[in-house]
């Protein structure tokens, strides 16, 4: 296979992926959540695609990785073979401003940046999806999944989720 | 139909990774007994998502310690065709969670707070050096449980502030549960071979290395909890060297009856 040919093959199966979306958080693809962290050509024709997943304990890990697999194969990319790596772990940082905008669309307050030391339990400055006011009071620590916290806007008295800030 | 029970190796190095994966599958099992039981509906959701993460940490911990054990087992292997003797989890996460018992820690919802606070600060601080481990796979592990160790005990320790310097009834609670969680903490900073051949190899730090950075941000959190550690006792439990209290035995019995009664069942 030449050169140019693998490349749009790989700008073929990142787009594929740009169309993978988190099945909890169904407004962001895996690419907008940073959860790609490889993807390259293997020697046999196929593809090989590398994911680290978000939290120890996210039932999602499984079926995302099911996901991209099945969507790349349907893509005629295959076969394609997905592996997980833990190391760096997975930060919210690593969530695109793209991924960002599309979250606060959706209704979910973005994170904000994620420290090594300290613990922003109660996150300060927390925006509403909605109005956008800083007049906001967390609800809850932990929400309908591992990555959301529940709050509350006491400007438009919607609540919102938030996504935590690791 | 019985289902032969499988053994893991004694070696030193295999039993560091599996003291950390017990203590950790086991919390997570009892935590998520106040699923639908919690005092209040955010409570509810956060023991079960505390849960969880704990059980994500056993995954990946169990998964590695059958990759050390080299006999072909796996994380379902290793959680569920166990026999009592070969946990090595710490005494204190098999103790009974909603229901009391007279020479047991728990009941109440203080026993819970207290115990996700001690056991998150202690495996934060193992998670912390971890990361540095000569075994890379255990490293990752610790790199990504870190996080979670920190968010938990932000948590626990913010109930026990509150719990501690609430109303009367609420801190005359928290005392009693402190009285009964304390003495198990003991465990969690003796030394044993296992420790010994871990910090020679590079593998991970020695438990009572653990014991002065653990006291200090207890004492902090106390503080202001209005709470005072009790006095040290000269008792010991044992479920790191797999002797156990009488009430992990109900536990796994539960835990491991389907895979025992259906073997190799599947969702």
């Amino acid at each position: 296979m030449h050169g140019a040919e693998v490349t749009s093959r790989i700008d073929a199966a990142w787009a594929v992926l740009d169309g993978v979306l988190d099945p909890e958080v169904p407004a962001l693809s895996v690419c907008d959540l940073g959860l790609v962290r490889e993807l390259r050509g293997a020697d046999d024709g196929g593809l090989e695609v590398v994911l680290t997943p978000t939290y120890s304990g996210c039932p999602a890990t499984e079926v995302i990785s099911d996901h991209v697999r099945d969507a790349l194969d349907a893509a005629g990319l295959g076969p394609t073979r997905v592996s997980l790596r833990r190391a760096p772990a997975w930060s919210s940082d690593w969530i695109s401003s793209e991924g960002r905008r599309k979250l606060r669309e959706y209704g979910i307050a973005p994170p904000g940046p994620a420290g090594e030391s300290t613990v922003h339990f109660i996150a300060r400055g927390v925006a509403c999806p909605r109005c956008e006011s800083l007049q906001t009071e967390r609800l809850s620590a932990f929400g309908s999944t591992a990555c959301k916290s529940i709050y509350r806007c006491l400007a438009c008295r919607e609540p919102f989720e938030h996504f935590k800030a690791i | 139909m019985a289902v032969a029970s499988i053994n893991v190796s004694a070696a030193p190095r295999v039993r560091y990774v599996l003291r950390l994966a017990d203590t950790a599958l086991i919390h997570a099992q009892r935590l998520s007994e106040w699923s639908g039981h919690a005092p209040v509906l955010e409570e509810d959701i956060a023991f079960s998502n505390l849960a969880l993460d704990l059980l994500g940490q056993a995954r990946a911990l169990l998964t590695h310690t059958a990759a050390l054990d080299g006999q072909g087992h796996d994380e379902d292997r290793l959680a569920f065709l166990r026999e009592e003797r070969d946990f090595f989890n710490l005494t204190l996460v098999e103790q009974p969670m909603r229901r009391s018992s007279a020479h047991a820690p728990g009941g109440d919802f203080a026993d819970a707070v207290l115990r996700n606070l001690f056991v998150s600060v202690w495996f934060k601080l193992q998670w912390q050096r971890l990361r540095a481990s000569t075994d890379s796979g255990l490293a990752a592990i610790a790199g990504k449980a870190v996080k979670e160790a920190r968010y938990h005990q932000a948590h626990a320790a913010q109930w026990t502030v509150r719990l501690g310097d609430g109303s009367a009834e609420s801190g005359a609670r928290m005392r009693a549960a402190l009285a009964r969680a304390w003495p198990y903490t003991a465990e969690m900073f003796i030394d044993d071979e296992v420790d010994a051949d871990a910090a020679q190899a590079g593998l991970g730090p020695r438990r009572s290395e653990l014991r002065a950075d653990w006291r200090a941000e207890i004492d902090a959190v106390f503080a202001e909890a209005m709470l005072e550690a009790p006095a040290d006792t000269a008792f010991v439990s044992t479920g790191s060297r797999g002797v156990h209290s009488e009430h992990l035995g109900f536990m796994l019995a539960e835990m491991q009856h389907l895979q025992r009664s259906f073997p190799g069942g599947r969702w």
